[in-house]
């Protein structure tokens, strides 16, 4: 037991390190939590992280909802009066619980970033139609968003083909060198 | 005459052809010259950035790369494409070993485009305002628009320096402007989900909800926007909402680029406004714009 809560806070300096955020500056006064859009969907909200980081609970945070669920609008961070950067904190978490693999199986936020970088990796941009049925037969539900699906198709805002760049050798290289290499650059 | 590159992003290319369409046009009308960024990629959001950082900045490196070939400031219509280009920009260029790491990753020199700056920023600079008053051909007058900016535009302030984080007006002049009325409204930067839309269904339709009820309860006629994925989960979501609460807003949800190009008297088709889900032309029809 002593052994896992040291490790879990081998892990939080590794994040500190790598984030270049530090949730030990929160004091805990919940500006984070009252703004957040999507508190109410979270199974612990921003300041109740930023608290759990603080006493090394690092695994149970990697495998909380709250880190996939957060959508990136960096209200926390820009109210912050202690200047803790939370929506960057959640990235790295996100990365830290991608490179671990502490990512369930049926989480449908992380299946859709799946199907989205092997879409950008194979044609170098965004081929939405293809996202949308992988999307689709991942999730098991064929149909939905059908009823945007068509309009879309009609109105000309997505396309039948997929784009296709000259550069995609080097795109996919990128993501050798990167994501699938365990992801050593940029830290 | 300005002139500027310019990286569309994914979204103008499909979901968002509307905004692609009235950002050329009235770039021509308005005399700003914008010229591709060859051979671009995606930017990545709202992936690559929450499972990798070498992969977020190796990416965005090769597009500001190219558009440095272009030797001008990069203009960026898309709020997730301009604030992972302007956050990359600033991560390379402050961290030189950083900056070494990913031209490796990229197999070629790096080199950082001068500015990053959204195209927003570049349709309400003194000399297009100017521009926009004295070739006006039509006027806003009558319309009451809630001017929405949603996150990335204005968040977190050190990196969008565009405009106030809590309360920006950067839109709301520009449709007074034009004599349209601005309402004051609370929702300016709630955030619409972005990509929950697509694996939390349940959470975004909160979200859509909130940010539509505010807007019609504030007496808006119409949404304006200048972020792809704002427009399409506020004009798109409406009928699926229709449905399942039966709370019909009829809402329609506009690029500033389209209201801008009715008012120097562009005509629909240059404006894309048959490509929404809401159809805006009945309620323009209402003000004389088209």
């Amino acid at each position: 037991m002593v052994e896992t809560v040291i490790s879990e806070e081998a892990g939080v300096t590794e994040l500190v390190r790598q984030s270049g955020v530090n949730p030990n500056h929160c004091y805990q006064c919940g500006k984070c939590s009252g703004g957040c859009p999507l508190s109410f969907a979270m199974d612990y909200s921003p300041s109740m992280v930023m608290r759990m980081l603080q006493v090394g609970m690092l695994a149970q945070v990697l495998s909380s909802k709250t880190i996939w669920l957060c959508a990136s609008c960096e209200t926390c961070s820009t109210r912050c009066p202690q200047d803790v950067d939370v929506a960057g904190l959640m990235d790295a978490l996100r990365i830290m619980a991608w490179r671990k693999g502490s990512v369930d199986r049926d989480n449908r936020q992380a299946a859709f970033h799946r199907a989205f970088l092997h879409s950008l990796k194979s044609h170098g941009r965004l081929y939405e139609l293809g996202l949308a049925l992988t999307g689709n037969a991942a999730s098991g539900k064929v149909t939905k968003d059908l009823d945007i699906g068509l309009p879309l198709l009609i109105k000309r805002k997505i396309k039948l083909l997929p784009p296709r760049i000259k550069g995609r050798r080097q795109i996919k290289l990128i993501f050798t060198r990167t994501l699938e290499s365990g992801g050593k650059q940029g830290e | 005459m300005s002139k500027y590159a310019y990286f569309p992003g994914c979204s103008l290319h499909s979901t968002a052809r509307e905004y692609e369409l009235s950002t050329k046009n009235l770039s021509q009308e308005l005399g700003v010259e914008l010229v591709d960024v060859p051979d671009w990629n995606c930017c990545g959001a709202s992936s690559a950035h929450v499972t990798d950082r070498g992969l977020d900045l190796a990416l965005n490196g090769r597009n500001l790369t190219l558009a440095a070939g272009i030797g001008l400031d990069l203009v960026v219509p898309c709020a997730s494409c301009y604030r992972r280009l302007a956050s990359s920009r600033k991560s390379l260029s402050e961290d030189p070993a950083l900056s070494q790491q990913i031209a490796a990753v990229l197999g070629q020199p790096l080199a950082l485009s001068s500015q990053v700056r959204s195209l927003l920023e570049v349709f309400t600079t003194d000399e297009v305002l100017d521009k926009m008053q004295r070739g006006a051909r039509k006027s806003l007058s009558g319309l009451k628009v809630a001017a929405y900016y949603g996150c990335l535009l204005v968040r977190p302030a050190k990196a969008a320096n565009l405009d106030d984080p809590e309360n920006p007006v950067s839109l709301d002049k520009l449709v007074t402007l034009m004599g349209g009325e601005a309402l004051p409204w609370p929702f300016k930067t709630e955030c619409c989900g972005g990509s929950l839309s697509l694996t939390d269904e349940d959470s975004s339709r909160v979200l859509i909800e909130r940010i539509l009820n505010m807007a019609k309860e504030s007496g808006a006629e119409c949404v304006v926007t200048a972020c792809p994925l704002c427009q399409s989960n506020l004009d798109m979501r409406q009928m699926q909402l229709a449905k399942s609460t039966g709370r019909d807003y009829n809402m329609p949800v506009l690029y500033f680029t389209q209201l801008m190009g009715l008012v120097l008297g562009l005509g629909e088709k240059a404006l894309g406004l048959n490509a929404h889900f809401v159809d805006p032309r009945p309620m323009l029809q209402k003000v004389g714009l088209v």
